[in-house]
């Protein structure tokens, strides 16, 4: 039983309507936001709680929670922030540029909603640099939002003071961590921040700050009107609610679709993306949540529930939710590798195991690639992502240890193949030290 | 106060203490790279990594981890070393092992720790990176393809120097630190980072490929370029003195040196003063010391004798200049060359009475006609921090730039009398004010300075303060590393320098900035370089540098000192008091002293305050002087930070500092 129409809490997701604040209050954006407020802020944080939220931008936190945290008091002086992570650069992600180009109405109500939850004063949309036409809408947006009294002073008529701004990132993929996002927002180098001070305590500007993705913003407002117990309908236990895919790679029709979470992979290929490329048998492998996480064998991945659980079942992890697909046309060395080279290129340099390790990673995975190299290298390279994971500041260093941990896992013979085809099981000359 | 347990060892933590301190205080080494106590935490090495719980399934960076009641903190299990070995690898698979080429060889964090963490052999084929080496001036050379990326030389800059000049470029494997455009760093502490750098990626310039610190005699010395008093480290091997590296000591100069004390060593064997001259048909002819105390026997002087302290002196020197005029029944002894005759019948009032580490805690600073970069930078600093907690800072003088944010009165002198609201405002809130006064102010606003002593209520007994300690927020600010010692020992005229004009026979101490045309008798200079004293005297007893002799110095907060000997003094030269010694024999009146001992026995008596080290407390008993202030500050003192003193000026290092940093001069590197 898969999501029906009448479930999509994106219902403009490709465009066939106009994003413009008219027809996003025609499908019930907006409508009567004062009530929501009304709430209060700690009833609409109980809503968001009960109705299991995860969040959507990979490490699946519970998002009720994660507001709880902000201080319920703010001090003149240090109020609170919301900070809205639009910086989605992750290879893959594609679900927060459909939502501001055709949706970015959701996003700004749910803004005002969560800041109001959270006591916050103004919310900041951190955008990916590279959204140009995506940031012209959120821009135009935002203006509307203000034009029709929605935020700014007395948002909604609800007496609430609330401010959205919009900034534009200049392209870096790691400002999508948060603390690196808030450095970057404050005008600084994009290097993540030691944890703790975690922002709910010493944020943005060095005030309380959440930072939330996108599509945990903008499904806010509907779960409260619709209720908790709808929202928590969807999903396995600890896995609720509906979800954005994108479906990239070697299916019949790549998309992006709002689809309830545990979904079984297959069904969720078969049904939104007509199958794939020349046959389930023809699948090689899936990168279930984007290049972070480490890839599934196609054995493994075919009935598996796609929710946080259910990938963790794996060895891998939902992530962003986006759905990577590769056939047996695929060279899967040279697909990771290619994500090593990412990896290594948006390591912001601040840290020691990812700085030096992502590009040592790196250019054993080019030799593996053509079998220039040792079989014994495979196993180095192993204890070089081990070395790297969970040393590093943030957790690029882990999203640059995994996927070549999970090709290792599942296609080790594949490795050693390439280097006995080439003539590398011999170990090399011993160079003198120089 | 939080209980932690270190390996099984329950200890008791300060309040706000972190991880890595809690385990130094059980006794366990952690090793660290971007750590330093002085420096804000930034945890990008990751070399400090431990276990803790409870927290997540990983190591934690101990240096930025706040240590928390009933924490388990683990240092020695198979998770924290193979974090550690891990972190070492990465270090070096990109570092050239070049350590026999390296001046940070021998004293080189990366070289000891990965002793104690390396591997054996490296498993990295590929091949290593190499980073073009950046321009950060005369005194910082670098070999940027060593550098680990710790930033610590960003964060001094930013936070302690307060030039924001150094920074990192680029991202990843490609990060480089540098100084953005290439330039030299424009502040007068840049050397420190030296001394920060883990690695050799940043070395001494003028030090380069000079000795290996294992061949270095290490002597314990106090630096005299200016009157802070920094505690230094003489490095020497056989007759030189080859580097100048700070000591700890967080009353002074916490860990920090200014260029000046660091490089102008090199002047220590240049222009030097190593055999006596006597001035014959109106030229200086080298003579022996026989006849240089032949000619000096001979003056008639009448008892008409009197001494002029230099700015470099120990109090040694000058108690023996003293003990020989006072045999004359002379009491003509001047140190302030330039001509000022401030008050000076009480010590306190001419005293930083704050003291250096208490400006730290100030919290309203009005600093009078001082520009305290150039005169004290090591009290610049600490007004830096101070502001970091809150300080508000004002300035009367012409307006300079500091390094922090001062609210500027104008260069008016006359401002004292009458103070703008926001100056009255944030000193009648602030509970520990301060007024600096500066050398160049002391001439017309001494007097209308001690003022502010009550109208700004800067002296606050123990209990108006509501601490266990009183304070007193009246500073002055000398530049000369005599000037404090030279007082206690009374080398002051009411009317200044003027009063030695007519005596018969002046021995000047290593002065060389006074007007000597206007001495009309006999010129003795004893002194170590040939600089303006010695182009003005009839005859030159060569003498030691603080270099080259034990000596007292008193620094500007009266903190008595001693510095040890380095090394001997060229040629003929001799410590000083040796030869007054030896002349008073000449002359007819031998000093009652053999031995430095005795003379520092006979100084205690004299003077009890120089007896033993340590700060020194003067009764705070003010003169009253007129309190109208008037004047027009056209500039400071110090037009030149780095030529100063005679040892400056011969300092090839020093004279390049100047010309680049401060006219700046061009120059090319060469081409390698």
């Amino acid at each position: 039983m898969s999501l029906l129409d009448k479930d999509r809490i994106f219902t403009n997701l490709y465009g066939y309507q106009s994003w413009r604040v008219d027809a996003a209050m025609q499908r019930g954006d907006w409508d009567n936001t004062k009530a929501l407020l009304d709430l209060g802020q700690d009833r609409i944080i109980d809503v968001i709680k009960a109705s299991g939220l995860r969040g959507r931008g990979g490490a699946g936190f519970p998002t009720g929670t994660k507001w709880s945290f902000m201080p319920k008091e703010p001090k003149p002086d240090r109020p609170n922030f919301l900070v809205i992570n639009a910086d989605e650069s992750e290879p893959g992600s594609c679900k927060d540029r459909e939502i501001i180009r055709h949706d970015p109405h959701k996003l700004i109500e749910g803004a005002l909603v969560a800041g109001f939850a959270m006591r916050a004063r103004a919310a900041y949309i951190y955008i990916r640099g590279e959204y140009i036409r995506e940031a012209e809408t959120l821009f135009a947006a935002v203006a509307e939002a203000y034009d029709r009294g929605l935020i700014g002073k007395n948002a909604c008529g609800s007496g609430y003071d609330f401010d959205v701004f919009v900034h534009r990132g200049a392209g870096a993929y790691i400002c999508g961590e948060e603390t690196a996002m808030l450095e970057s927002l404050e005008g600084k180098k994009g290097q993540p921040r030691l944890k703790p001070p975690f922002p709910a305590g010493a944020g943005l500007y060095g005030c309380p700050t959440t930072v939330n993705n996108v599509e945990s913003i903008a499904v806010a407002p509907t779960i409260l009107r619709r209720g908790a117990e709808w929202f928590s309908s969807f999903g396995a236990e600890n896995n609720k609610g509906t979800k954005l895919f994108q479906i990239s790679g070697h299916v019949n029709t790549p998309c992006v679709v709002e689809e309830a979470m545990s979904i079984p992979f297959r069904e969720l290929i078969e049904k939104h993306c007509g199958g794939i490329r020349g046959g389930w048998d023809n699948l090689l492998a899936v990168i279930p949540g984007g290049s972070s996480v480490p890839l599934v064998p196609a054995a493994q991945i075919m009935d598996c529930p796609m929710d946080f659980d259910g990938l963790k079942g794996v060895g891998s992890g939902l992530g962003t939710a986006a759905v990577i697909v590769m056939d047996k046309s695929t060279d899967v060395v040279r697909a990771i590798s290619r994500i090593s080279y990412f990896y290594k290129h948006e390591s912001c340099g601040q840290c020691t195991p990812c700085r030096e390790g992502t590009g040592w990673m790196w250019r054993v995975m080019e030799r593996l690639r053509t079998g220039d190299a040792d079989i014994g290298e495979i196993d180095m390279l192993q204890q070089v992502t081990k070395q790297v994971e969970g040393h590093s500041i943030c957790a690029l260093g882990d999203a640059a240890a995994w996927p070549i941990q999970g090709l290792i896992r599942h296609f080790r013979p594949e490795l050693e193949r390439r280097i006995k085809e080439r003539g590398g099981d011999l170990s090399p000359m011993q160079e003198a030290a120089e | 106060m939080p209980k932690v347990k270190v390996d099984g060892v329950e200890i008791e933590v300060p309040q706000g203490a972190t991880v890595l301190q809690a385990c130094e205080l059980a006794g366990k080494e952690i090793p660290r790279f971007c750590y330093h106590e002085r420096l804000s935490i930034a945890g990008n090495c990751r070399m400090c990594l431990v276990e803790v719980k409870p927290g997540p399934p990983k190591p934690q960076a101990s240096c930025a981890l706040p240590a928390a009641d009933n924490q388990e903190i683990f240092t020695t299990t198979p998770m924290v070393k193979h974090a550690r070995e891990g972190i070492m690898e990465f270090l070096l698979i990109n570092h050239p092992l070049d350590c026999p080429i390296c001046d940070q060889g021998g004293e080189c964090d990366l070289q000891d720790q990965s002793v104690a963490y390396g591997r054996g052999h490296s498993r990295f084929a590929e091949n290593k990176r190499a980073v073009t080496e950046k321009y950060m001036g005369p005194i910082v050379k670098t070999i940027m393809t060593r550098c680990i990326q710790c930033t610590r030389c960003v964060r001094f800059a930013e936070e302690v120097a307060g030039v924001e000049e150094i920074g990192a470029i680029y991202r990843g494997e490609n990060m480089q630190i540098t100084s953005y455009l290439e330039e030299a760093v424009s502040s007068e502490l840049s050397g420190n980072v030296v001394d920060l750098c883990p690695v050799g990626a940043l070395t001494s310039k003028p030090y380069a490929f000079e000795a290996r610190p294992w061949e270095l005699r290490k002597t314990l010395s106090i630096d005299v370029m200016d009157a802070v008093g920094t505690n230094i480290r003489l490095d020497s091997r056989g007759r030189q003195v080859l580097r100048c590296v700070p000591r700890v000591n967080d009353d002074v100069n916490e860990e920090w040196a200014s260029d000046k004390t660091r490089h102008a060593v090199d002047g220590l064997v240049r222009r030097r003063l190593d055999r006596p001259y006597v001035r014959r048909d109106g030229k200086l002819v080298p003579a022996t010391w026989d006849e240089a105390f032949a000619a000096i026997a001979t003056v008639e002087h009448d008892g008409n004798i009197a001494a002029v302290a230099g700015d470099l002196v120990d109090c040694e020197t000058m108690f023996a200049a003293k003990a020989l005029l006072r045999e004359f029944g002379s009491t003509l002894l001047e140190g302030r060359q330039t001509g000022m005759d401030y008050d000076t019948s009480s010590i306190a009032a001419v005293n930083f009475n704050t003291t250096i580490a208490g400006t730290e805690r100030a919290d309203a600073i009005l600093l009078v006609g001082t520009n305290l970069r150039w005169e004290a930078p090591l009290v610049n600093t600490r007004i830096r921090k101070a502001i970091k907690k809150g300080a508000k800072v004002f300035a009367v003088g012409p307006e300079t730039d500091l390094t922090y944010k001062v609210e500027w009165l104008g260069a008016d002198l006359s401002v004292l009398g009458a103070l703008p609201e926001a100056v009255t405002e944030a000193f009648g809130k602030a509970e520990r004010p301060m007024v600096i006064v500066g050398g160049g102010a002391l001439k017309g606003a001494h007097g209308a300075a001690l003022a502010l002593v009550d109208t700004l209520g800067l002296v606050k007994d123990a209990a108006s303060n509501g601490s266990e300690q009183g304070w007193n927020g009246f500073n002055v600010v000398h530049m000369a590393a005599s000037r404090m010692g030279a007082l206690m020992l009374g080398y002051a005229q009411k009317t200044g320098i003027s009063a030695l004009y007519d005596a018969k026979l002046t021995f000047f101490l290593g002065a060389d900035e006074c007007d000597f045309g206007s001495f009309t008798g006999f010129k003795v200079f004893v002194g170590h370089h040939g600089d303006k004293g010695a182009h003005h005297a009839d005859v030159i007893l060569p003498g030691a540098s603080y270099a080259e002799k034990s000596g007292t110095f008193v620094n500007l907060e009266g903190r008595v000192q001693r510095g040890e000997r380095a090394v001997f003094p060229p040629g003929d030269a001799r410590e000083d008091w040796t030869i007054f010694r030896a002349l008073s024999e000449r002359m007819g009146k031998t000093l009652p002293f053999d031995t430095l001992e005795e003379l520092r026995a006979a100084m205690a008596v004299d003077c009890p305050e120089l007896a033993s080290p340590g700060l020194k407390t003067f009764a705070w008993n003010p003169p009253s002087l007129a309190t109208a202030a008037q004047g027009v500050m056209q500039g400071y003192p110090i037009t030149d930070f780095y030529l100063t003193n005679a040892i400056c000026r011969a300092s090839p290092t020093m004279q390049r500092c100047s010309a680049e940093l401060l006219h700046g001069e061009t120059f090319a590197e060469a081409a390698e």
